[in-house]
């Protein structure tokens, strides 16, 4: 049997209203919200919370590959999988692959993924993630919204068995960026919605409806790319199905999240799946991909840690335009003075507790500390010791200060100490997603892979704390 | 092990005016320490036969002891570059002291200075440590914040009432320091002032927070036999404690962050080369580092002169007020004299010397014959700590 094995979902904390962006523009807002990467938030790092999400202790065991899908890549020219697998702890002895460029790289990942599982065996992780930006004060602005989802497949242990696929490529310029273009560009709408996504995903859907028997009907849901969301309701009213067939597009809760956007979709139909239902899942982008998946027995098993449900549970709206425009870095500040000494050999160096976030616990007293320690703090003993993962423990609160001093798009900074389940280490570190006000002594809080800053030219991703989700 | 005490002795110093000193460079601040220092012990510059420097900020002024020789032209002499973040000043001292103590040197000088307001910003400035990512938002407020939130939380202070105690501690120093001609800050403040100011990094307001000021001090430290021929006053060297502990209590497994480590294990050295048994009862004043006020609340009790967890009833009885049974920061401390990082430590010890001397500027702010003094400051995450007693007479 070949098919879905976990899945998993990330919308960031920060909602952005439709009533707030309205305001700045002087118009009338809607009632939809969209989700907003924090300011150390990217789709490298979204990505990470997603497959964290995903990542079931048998997923752990068995992966073989780890892809990463985005549009909003952090990096031109170096590959992110690699980063989100070290972020992830995965051993080093997988394949790491990142797709890009098209809307679709998430299914391309996900088809290329259930390939090498069927050629390969074990388990294949994809993750996917955008944070694309649409003009001010275009529909896209307030459409788009950032968000990470990822998905593992397998030969063993599936909660939905592929029974199909069928792709159609096509070339069509109707959403695009230049390599050197920050906003999404397109073409006139009503030829992009006619002659690219519902000609497309017509034409994946009737190949895939045509090799597998299957009628509109034999579906239990339908989780199809949604541009917007008349679009979408009008194709799958063409396309045959009924509306209460059809998976909540999330457009109005999170937004478009572009190359993960169907993937999230996809986590949201089998968070509410059961046994014996079949799953039509379509994307869009340079063309389409139609797979069919019955859900089986197993997925009775399946504990998300969050889920689509937790995540979108787990919001706090935006206070201002303002803090859009920072969050996203999109209007010039004066440059901070941040004493650094940015360094690539001195972050690989530091790898194993700086990006797999292990402490050592020594082997004679089992003193747990972070970053690891060669020479135990308490009783000296050198280089004795069990590396031990603290990205996956939770902590509690042992001492904090809401710092003013310190800078960041999103100050306060809340410095912490805290000290982890995992051997009582000690962690120093910032929080990020809180409400400075609510910090407490003893607050339970959980670790998350952040962004840091870009000296030295390239990005420096580290550990922060967080409340505890859901 | 031997001891120190008695083996060198302070005659003469000197220490410019802190604050920020817009119009002087550190080799003028550094030009009115030391000759300010040559004329009190009445040598020439010449007899100098080896110097200590302090600064934290030498890098971008010049390495080795080369600030020290070009400003002052010491030329042909040893001079060491010591550093140990806040307790540079008092490393100066320490070395100048043990080389004496050691009898390679007749004339040794120490001279600590920090030039903080050419930075263009505010405050000690945002990152630390070496490592890209780790410290990168770390301040020194919010280090020193740590300790108060969790002291607040430990011994069960609600945060009205710990930020209430500790503006008792800021008061108490601004009007210490109100009486000091050289100190940054020259004014009283009131508690509803200090209640209701800005908060840097919680539960410190503005001023729970220590001056950021320019500043140079210096000390002239001879063999203690032939103290006396430079000065009938001199002010001998009772003991020498330093300290480190993790770079980072931060990380630091069990660390309880209602106190500092190394300020006890310097104490404790310190104490024992003087022969100190009860602190609170000997010690004639004490000059301790109150970068911020939760920092001077917990040297009460890792110095001993407050039992763990009880500094608030001490506070509260004014022991620690210029009048009281042990005046502490007699000259505004760190808080209100300001804290040029280097020359704080000497800056602390001038005033010890001055008071012991019965020469503290301004008359209202002299103390009744005082004999014991202890100078200490406290540096890094806070990660090392000096401990410098001095005493009036030999013996």
């Amino acid at each position: 049997m070949l098919g879905i094995t976990s899945y998993g979902a990330y919308v960031p904390k920060y909602r952005l209203s439709a009533e707030t962006v309205a305001q700045v523009w002087g118009k009338r807002g809607g009632k939809e919200e969209r989700s907003v990467a924090n300011y150390d938030e990217d789709s490298l790092t979204m990505a990470v919370e997603a497959a964290w999400d995903c990542l079931s202790p048998e997923v752990r065991a068995g992966v073989k590959s780890l892809f990463f899908a985005s549009t909003t890549s952090p990096y031109r020219e170096k590959q992110c999988a690699s980063i989100v697998a070290g972020a992830l702890d995965l051993p080093n002895d997988i394949s790491t692959v990142d797709f890009a460029n098209s809307l679709r790289a998430g299914s391309n990942a996900l088809k290329l993924a259930l390939d090498s599982v069927k050629l390969a065996g074990g388990q294949a992780l994809v993750t996917a993630a955008d944070c694309r930006l649409g003009y001010p004060q275009t529909p896209q602005e307030m459409g788009f919204g950032d968000a990470g989802a990822a998905i593992s497949v397998g030969s063993s242990g599936v909660i939905a068995e592929l029974e199909a696929s069928h792709t159609v490529s096509d070339d069509i310029t109707d959403v695009w960026r230049k390599s050197d273009d920050e906003f999404v560009r397109s073409w006139e709408d009503r030829w992009v919605i006619t002659y690219g996504y519902e000609k497309n995903i017509r034409a994946a859907v009737s190949g895939l409806l045509k090799a597998t028997g299957h009628k509109p009907a034999d579906f239990s849901k339908v989780v199809m790319y949604a541009p917007d969301a008349r679009s979408h309701d009008a194709l799958a009213k063409a396309l045959g199905f009924e509306k209460t067939q059809v998976q909540d597009s999330l457009l109005s809760k999170a937004g478009n999240s572009g190359a993960a956007h169907a993937i999230l979709m996809l986590a949201g139909a089998l968070e509410q799946s059961a046994p014996g239902d079949r799953i039509l899942f379509v994307t869009y982008g340079d063309g389409a991909d139609a797979f069919s998946f019955k859900v089986t027995e197993d997925i009775n098993k399946v504990k998300r840690p969050l889920g689509l449900k937790g995540n979108l549970a787990s919001r706090k709206p935006l206070s201002s335009y303002g803090k859009y425009l920072t969050f996203r870095n999109l209007i010039e500040q004066p440059e901070e003075f941040v004493r650094a000494f940015p360094s690539a050999t001195v972050m690989w160096r530091s790898r194993k507790w700086a990006l797999r976030c292990h402490g050592s616990k020594c082997r004679k007293c089992g003193t747990v500390a972070f970053p690891i320690q060669r020479i135990c703090f308490e009783c000296h003993s050198r280089d004795d010791f069990d590396e031990v993962r603290l990205s996956d423990k939770k902590g509690k609160v042992f001492t904090f200060s809401i710092d003013n001093l310190a800078g960041t798009p999103d100050a306060p900074v809340v410095q912490t100490v805290l000290e982890s389940e995992e051997g009582n280490a000690r962690v120093y570190c910032l929080m990020t997603d809180c409400e400075s006000t609510e910090v407490k002594v003893g607050m339970p809080v959980e670790l998350t892979f952040r962004r840091f800053h870009e000296m030295g030219g390239f990005v420096n991703y580290y550990w922060k704390c967080r409340p505890v989700r859901g | 092990m031997e001891s120190i005490k008695d083996k060198v002795a302070i005659v003469g110093m000197g220490c410019c005016r802190f604050g920020e000193n817009w119009e002087q460079g550190p080799e003028d601040m550094m030009i009115d320490a030391a000759y300010e220092a040559y004329e009190d012990a009445g040598i020439d510059p010449k007899q100098i036969q080896a110097a200590w420097m302090g600064t934290v900020g030498a890098h971008w002024i010049g390495m080795a002891g080369l600030p020290v020789a070009e400003a002052l032209k010491l030329h042909g002499i040893p001079i060491s570059r010591v550093e140990a973040y806040c307790a540079t000043g008092h490393e100066a001292l320490r070395h100048a002291s043990l080389a004496v103590a050691s009898g390679l040197y007749d004339v040794a000088l120490a001279i600590g200075f920090e030039k903080l307001k050419d930075s263009g910003f505010a405050g000690l400035g945002v990152g630390r440590g070496m490592h890209p990512v780790m410290e990168i938002r770390r301040t020194s407020p919010a280090s020193f914040a740590l300790a108060a939130t969790r002291y607040f939380y430990t011994y069960g202070l609600s945060m009205e009432e710990g930020k209430r105690l500790l503006a008792k501690i800021s008061v108490k120093n601004h009007k210490n320091g109100a009486l000091s001609p050289k100190a940054h800050l020259r004014k009283e403040v009131t508690i509803e002032q200090v209640l209701s100011a800005p908060i840097i990094a919680s539960p410190l307001g503005l001023f729970d927070c220590c001056g950021n000021s320019d500043g140079s001090a210096a000390a002239i430290v001879v063999r203690a036999d032939t103290a006396r021929n430079y000065r009938s006053d001199p002010v001998y060297i009772k003991g020498l404690g330093q300290a480190q502990m993790s770079m980072m209590p931060h990380t630091q497994p069990g660390y309880h962050w209602t106190g500092f480590d190394p300020t006890k294990f310097a104490a404790q050295q310190a104490y024992a080369q003087a022969g100190i048994k009860d602190p609170r009862k000997e010690l004639s004043l004490a000059e301790v580092h109150d970068c911020f006020t939760i920092t001077e609340l917990v040297n009460y009790e890792d110095l001993g002169l407050s039992h763990k967890g009880r500094a608030k009833e001490d506070i509260e009885a004014g022991t620690f007020e210029l009048n009281g049974p042990l005046p502490v920061n007699s000259d505004g401390g760190l808080k209100s004299f300001g804290h040029p990082v280097g020359a704080s430590g000497l800056r602390m010890t001038y005033e010890l010397y001055k008071q012991m001397q019965g020469k503290a500027q301004m008359p209202q702010r002299q103390l009744k014959d005082p004999k014991l003094g202890l100078a200490h400051t406290l540096g890094g995450h806070p990660s090392v700590s000096c401990v410098v007693i001095c005493g009036k007479e030999k013996g």
